[in-house]
């Protein structure tokens, strides 16, 4: 037995400066040197401020911004509070919560299903073309802007499946609207 | 199916198909000694261990030498976490962890389950994640993946007493598998997004001018070893769901393949180890057909939708979204969700609880089958192994001869070890389920109403008995109850099977090999995989589908009734 003991007591000192300092700090430092951007977060940066990541999910209400997928991060987009309903199909509280969701969208017909669904983060970034399609007319009419200009601009930033099959295609819900409010404030 | 959806699944399959036959190779040599480039590395800990690299254990002393290590990593991280307030890079002010959530994670990344009753970016400092959970990360895999060796010798050797040596198998299967895969699995996933800083949580001010706190990290590194490991506890909460752990549907690929690669490799570095090739795949056939079968049931279901949003109305022609992420889609949350439970990761891309009944019945299903489909890293191939030796008994008694495997005599002793082994998994997941079925202070932890209540309940238990650590995460599970009976879970899958299956090796490198006759079962064409698969379902199916009628399959038929609860 006692010679089974300094085995395991060195082992887990040893495993434990290897593992769990020297490979992630040397990552760390490797990370910063390779691709800073991402691995600072993917902040997008206005003027010396911060004003989200290009990654995660903002929320927008205002009529003349594209909407996001429903959250249940924290109080709603809650970046350090990721979270999801995790309600079961069979629940009343989902049918309840689509239903008030769809009520609320004020969109013709049947609403495209992640614009009224919560997603697994709350932080999802992305809206389905369809999703972004159903919103143009609210955000033009809002905007003063003709349907024609807004439809361009989700083509133009529309990001599509990866050697046309890996993924699915999506649109970024914040460069949307960033790029929105460059077209017209 | 779409043809992109095909398309993506065939690519995942070609991808592991490629890559398991390189790496179990590749880790066949490892355990032999054949790869050395670390080698002085290696002596300076076996040096500082006051191990002799060639002086071998017997099974008894292996066990002993596993349980002892385990124990102290358990010390040390549950420690770590009590006093993670005290310790350096906490930028964020987490406080200490009470001490039935340091207990239960503890417990749970030790034995490989890495399940979440701790929240990541709202519970943990930088420091209990790098130094606490990404070295048990590490460890338990590098001890499943000893433990596997070890049993694959003892069914090799021929009348021999001992199955290696424990810490020189833990050393090299960190030094040359995990932390040089890790260390390109990490930097490939900061490429596309995923943080890795030790700076604090920035605050950013919103276009609609709200105030975001942005969770910050070390999150590569840890996701890397999360995944290859098959641990599976995110680095934030919601796991691989979130955009930062898993942005892009190429940091998604990267990640699936990660989790599945090295438990199929596992099963041909079987093969070469045992001498026959195609013993190892035809245990790799056997996890293959039970992996599509599960795959096809949950990619159809999930398609269906929901039936009880369609007349809000709904278009669901992307088929049932709640819990799923835009740029995954149902194709690549089904294929995580189905590689997750059937590997033993328990990492999510979507939330299995908001899964369709028969699309959840699969995953709960693969979990409770023991793991065995690819399975956890070591992990899969010994629970695997165990039903082998099931398989080989049974087709015995039906001929009425002695049964044998690889010139091996299974006898009463294996027999009853193997029952004894698989017994952990009715007891974990129907004993302990039960209770918490009706005790008052357990069910206060159950979200939905009606069956899906049950399923939750199933799933919590499964996965913790299991060692996967995925969950139906409606279920409430950081109270003091939960925390402690989902611990013992967790440590009684977990040791019951390593205990059972190196005794059995140990008994089986005793034995004499006797030489293939006419009269000798093969063990690697279709008619064997057919019946590892048989008893699989069979042992599978008796002890958990009346449950599973009473919760996924009631909720199923509730649910084209359209019945809410």
């Amino acid at each position: 037995m006692s010679n089974l003991i300094r085995p395991a007591l060195v082992l887990t000192f040893v495993m434990t400066l290897l593992t769990g300092l020297a490979y992630p700090l040397a990552m760390t430092g490797l990370a910063q040197a390779v691709f800073p951007a991402q691995a600072a977060g993917s902040l997008i940066d206005r003027e010396g401020t911060v004003i989200g990541s290009s990654l995660i999910a903002q929320g927008f209400s205002e009529p003349g911004y594209f909407h996001p997928r429903p959250s249940l991060a924290g109080e709603g987009y809650d970046a350090a509070l990721s979270g999801a309903s995790n309600l079961g199909v069979t629940s009343g509280a989902l049918i309840e919560a689509v239903g008030a969701r769809v009520a609320a969208a004020g969109i013709e017909g049947a609403v495209p299903v992640d614009l009224v669904t919560a997603s697994g983060s709350g932080l999802d970034p992305h809206v389905s073309p369809a999703a972004a399609r159903a919103q143009i007319p609210r955000v033009a009419q809002a905007r003063g802007l003709p349907e024609q200009t807004v439809r361009a601009l989700v083509q133009s930033r529309t990001e599509q499946r990866i050697l046309g099959f890996i993924g699915e295609p999506r649109v970024n819900v914040l460069l949307l609207n960033l790029a929105l409010d460059q077209t017209k404030p | 199916m779409s043809p992109t959806d095909l398309l993506q699944i065939l690519l995942f399959l070609a991808l592991i198909l490629a890559l398991a036959p390189f790496l179990g190779a590749y880790m066949a040599k490892v355990f032999e000694g054949r790869v050395a480039f670390l080698a002085p590395a290696e002596r300076a800990i076996y040096a500082a261990c006051g191990t002799d690299a060639s002086e071998e254990q017997s099974w008894g002393r292996y066990l002993g030498a596993v349980l002892l290590f385990n124990l102290t990593g358990f010390a040390l991280l549950f420690t770590l976490l009590l006093t993670q307030h005290w310790l350096p890079w906490n930028p964020a002010g987490m406080t200490a962890l009470d001490w039935d959530l340091a207990f239960n994670t503890a417990v749970s990344f030790v034995t490989n389950t890495n399940w979440q009753a701790y929240g990541g970016e709202s519970t943990l400092s930088y420091f209990s994640q790098m130094a606490g959970l990404t070295v048990q990360n590490f460890v338990s895999a590098a001890t499943g993946i000893a433990v596997a060796v070890a049993i694959t010798r003892g069914i090799a050797r021929r009348q021999a007493r001992t199955l290696g040596n424990f810490t020189v198998d833990l050393t090299r299967g960190v030094l040359y598998i995990l932390l040089p895969l890790s260390i390109l699995v990490a930097l490939a996933l900061v490429w596309q997004g995923v943080p890795q800083n030790l700076a604090a949580y920035v605050d950013a001010s919103t276009v609609e001018g709200a105030q975001q706190i942005l969770a910050q990290g070390p999150a590569a590194s840890q996701i890397a070893i999360k995944q290859l490991g098959t641990n599976g506890g995110g680095f934030f909460s919601v796991n691989s769901a979130h955009p930062y752990e898993n942005p892009t549907p190429i940091s998604n690929l990267i990640q699936m393949v990660a989790i599945l690669a090295i438990p199929a490799g596992l099963a041909l570095t079987y093969g070469h180890m045992v001498g026959d090739k195609r013993q190892g795949w035809a245990i790799f056939a056997a996890m293959g057909v039970l992996f599509l079968a599960g795959l096809a049931v949950t990619y159809w279901a999930e398609m269906q939708g929901n039936p009880l949003l369609a007349s809000l109305p709904v278009d669901q022609a992307a088929g049932n979204m709640e819990g799923k992420e835009t740029r995954f889609g149902v194709v690549n949350s089904v294929l995580w969700a189905v590689s997750t439970t059937a590997a033993s990761n328990g990492s999510v891309n979507a939330m299995h609880d908001s899964f369709t009944p028969l699309g959840g019945l699969v995953l709960l299903l693969n979990i409770q089958l023991g793991e065995i489909i690819y399975g956890g890293v070591g992990a899969g191939l010994y629970g695997m192994l165990l039903f082998v030796v099931l398989a080989v008994f049974i087709a015995g008694l039906m001929v009425g001869r002695t049964p044998e495997y690889l010139g091996k005599k299974i006898e009463a002793r294996e027999v009853k070890l193997a029952v004894l082994g698989m017994l952990s998994m009715p007891v974990g997941i129907l004993g302990f389920g039960a209770l918490a079925a009706v005790l008052p202070v357990a069910l206060a932890s159950v979200q939905d109403a009606g069956p899906h209540g049950l399923s939750e309940i199933l799933y919590a238990y499964s996965s913790a008995t299991g060692n996967n650590g995925s969950a139906f995460a409606g279920y409430g599970a950081d109270t003091p109850y939960q925390n402690v009976m989902l611990g013992l879970a967790m440590i009684l899958g977990r040791y019951a099977f390593i205990a059972a299956m190196l005794a059995i090796a140990g008994s089986l490198a005793a034995k004499k090999i006797a030489p293939p006759s006419a009269g000798s079962f093969p063990t690697h064409g279709p008619l064997f995989v057919g019946l590892l698969v048989g008893t699989i379902l069979i042992v599978g199916g008796l002890t958990f589908f009346p449950v599973l009628a009473l919760g996924p399959v009631a909720e199923h038929l509730a649910m084209l009734a359209g019945t809410r609860f």
